[in-house]
């Protein structure tokens, strides 16, 4: 990997990248974004790009997690339940102890650290698939959570976390302020972490050998629990900071909210390339995979489009990015058997 | 993958547990729990009154768990039972509620029989582009049928707005609410598709090829397998028993929307792998999966009884799991060490 290509080195690479599952996403959200910002005068404005990424942060944090697990070569669909529970403890904890931001965060990121090691324990050492471990804790941990709250909401959160951050102020010619708010913090440092992890640690070399192929990773002297535990235990503690930059812009904990986004994260990073069979996904790959169904979804309902219609749309680019991603590489491999 | 790595599954275990399989094991499970909470709760869970209430909400998970074994059996998994069900079910529910109150003597049959056909046709799409795009395509089964899930809500909740038809003729709603000689009739159509299901897979070249796919996929098509043919089969075989979980569900309401029954999903992958199906694909019997639906429903009932939470059932099925596969562990342990003092 080199740090500064010369120029010799980048005609390659561009070519390499020009191939890649990431350029075509790109090429899909710069058509996307170039038909909307035609269409509507709204789409490309400060104010909704600011919204769009507010509003997304959760579901971007969240992928920034899950793709570390995916490309481990496991799959976990429990982080919803993780970041309920990291919620509803943090806070209440928070509430009644008079606990500030660093407490908050790391009581959310410790109970979720404790969540996705229970996943790590049972998935290495039951040798139960993860999908169908994940199911289980995802069913335990919330039932468990609205078995002990009774579902119940809290409302009165203290005051500095109602009014969260908001660095960097600046207002607009209209008299609009913008600002980097914690949403938006959070999302940056979570991509930015994920791509640390990955890409410039020898354990995220490992954690793609392993997902790449678990067998010959173990018999190269991978610790596969020690590894196991890590990419669990991390996608639980960004579940667990996730959690709260969701509860800062809800200004309320709503146990029963978060759980069914799961798989609206998954569908996020497997359309940024990630493979469910591990050892493949970038970070950047997931980026785009969120930007492109925010920017999907925030465009129909510019466009004018009944927000009832939404879904479909998503469903209905799921499947085509899916089926087009499963086609061209069947077409590559055949391509060179054939040579 | 070798017979070695499979043998260590704790699935491939608890199938060997007390010389019979999972029927057993769960049998005794079962037999245990019936005992606690009889001491607990005496005639309340016992008595016919309660094996009745039992026996009309079993089938509707149960047919949804079916479709999703199918599935399961071939290595893959189908997430899309739940959405199909809803979309047939509001399509069913759509030509009911329009054409059959003005239709009079036979068409008022016929529109009926029209209807339940519309929802078949509409599962019969669902199914074959899941087949389509994963047994063509090569689309790995949990993204194509997140993608046709995901669809399928869409649509339905689309055209409803999210609302609710409900109303449905006499008939229709005495599949889901009716009983012959005090047997619920949704009980009777879930034996009646147990049946016909286990001989399929069980009896058939056509479920043999389903397990062998489920074994190994590359293997059966070098035998000679048209494996996608089979593929096809299978998830449209998984799209026609969601539509029949659809004529259930929506009888027992007497209404259809986009979103019920949308907490089955990931439970019907919990009731199959607790009945001894394997998640990998290529072992599982339809008897088995019976066996855990009957175990969850009485946990489920005696927790209703006891005044637990629901959630609680929900926390303790997801338990159930993890208690199993522990134990199948365990087991193995024992067996290894015993191995080892001979």
């Amino acid at each position: 990997m080199s740090r500064a290509p010369s120029r010799a080195t980048l005609a390659p690479a561009l070519a390499r990248f020009r191939r890649s599952h990431e350029f075509w996403l790109l090429v899909v959200i710069g058509a996307l974004a170039l038909v909307l910002s035609l269409a509507t005068d709204s789409f490309l404005t400060l104010q909704n790009l600011f919204d769009l990424l507010t509003s997304n942060a959760f579901v971007g944090i969240l992928a920034s997690g899950l793709l570390v697990v995916l490309v481990a070569g496991g799959i976990d669909i429990s982080f919803t339940a993780t970041a309920s529970v990291a919620q509803y403890v943090a806070l209440t904890l928070g509430i009644r102890h008079g606990l500030g931001w660093f407490a908050l965060f790391a009581l959310a990121g410790a109970v979720g650290v404790v969540c996705g090691l229970i996943n790590a324990v049972f998935i290495t050492k039951l040798r139960i698939s993860s999908i169908i471990v994940s199911i289980a804790t995802l069913n335990i941990f919330y039932g468990l959570l609205i078995f002990t709250t009774g579902g119940r909401y809290i409302t009165s959160l203290p005051k500095f976390f109602r009014d969260g951050i908001s660095w960097f102020e600046y207002e607009d010619a209209n008299g609009v302020p913008y600002a980097l708010n914690l949403q938006i913090l959070v999302l940056v440092l979570a991509f930015a972490a994920a791509w640390l992890l990955l890409n410039r640690t020898n354990v995220g070399r490992q954690i793609y050998a392993m997902g790449g192929n678990k067998d010959a990773a173990q018999r190269l002297g991978f610790h596969v629990f020690r590894l196991n535990v890590l990419v669990y235990g991390y996608l639980g503690f960004v579940a667990g900071i996730a959690s709260l930059a969701q509860a800062q812009l809800a200004q309320s904990v709503t146990p029963t909210v978060l759980v069914g986004k799961e798989l609206d994260v998954l569908a996020a990073v497997v359309l940024g390339g990630a493979s469910l069979t591990g050892g493949v996904g970038t970070v950047f790959g997931a980026i785009l995979g969120v930007a492109l169904l925010a920017i999907l979804q925030n465009g129909l309902v510019l466009v004018g489009v009944s927000s009832y219609w939404n879904q479909w749309f998503v469903g209905l680019t799921i499947l085509c990015a899916v089926s087009i991603t499963a086609w061209s590489e069947r077409r590559r491999r055949a391509a060179k058997a054939i040579n | 993958m070798s017979i070695e790595t499979r043998a260590a599954r704790p699935q491939l275990l608890l199938l060997r547990f007390l010389h019979g399989g999972t029927v057993p094991m769960l049998t005794v499970v079962l037999l245990a729990l019936v005992a606690v909470f009889g001491l607990l709760l005496g005639e309340r869970i016992v008595g016919v009154g309660a094996l009745q209430s039992m026996a009309f909400q079993l089938p509707e998970l149960g047919i949804l768990s079916l479709a999703m074994m199918v599935a399961l059996l071939s290595g893959g998994l189908n997430l899309s039972i739940i959405a199909t069900a809803n979309l047939c079910a509001l399509t069913m529910a759509w030509v009911m509620t329009t054409q059959v109150p003005g239709a009079h003597g036979f068409m008022w049959v016929g529109w009926q029989v029209i209807a339940v056909l519309a929802g078949v046709a509409v599962a019969a799409i669902v199914g074959l582009i899941n087949g389509f795009v994963i047994a063509y395509l090569g689309v790995s089964p949990i993204l194509a049928t997140l993608g046709t899930m995901t669809m399928c809500k869409g649509l339905s909740i689309g055209i409803t707005r999210g609302n609710v038809i409900s109303g449905f003729p006499d008939p229709i709603v005495f599949l889901g609410n009716g009983t012959l000689a005090g047997v619920p009739v949704a009980l009777i159509i879930f034996l009646a598709l147990c049946i016909p299901m286990a001989v399929l897979l069980n009896k058939t070249p056509f479920g043999h090829k389903v397990y062998m796919i489920g074994s190994s996929e590359k293997a059966t098509r070098y035998s000679g397998v048209d494996t996608k043919r089979v593929l096809l089969g299978v998830y449209l075989l998984s799209s026609l028993l969601a539509v029949v979980a659809a004529l259930v569900m929506m009888a027992r309401f007497n209404s259809a929307n986009a979103a019920y029954g949308e907490s089955y999903l990931l439970v019907t992958i919990l009731a199959a792998v607790l009945g001894g199906v394997d998640p990998f694909g290529g072992f599982g019997k339809v008897g088995g999966l019976v066996m855990a639906l009957i175990l969850l429903q009485v946990i489920s009932s005696a927790f209703n009884l006891l005044d637990f939470s629901p959630f609680l059932t929900v926390a303790i099925w997801g338990a159930l799991i993890v208690i199993v596969a522990a134990l199948g562990v365990v087991i193995q342990t024992v067996g290894a060490s015993k191995g080892q003092a001979r």
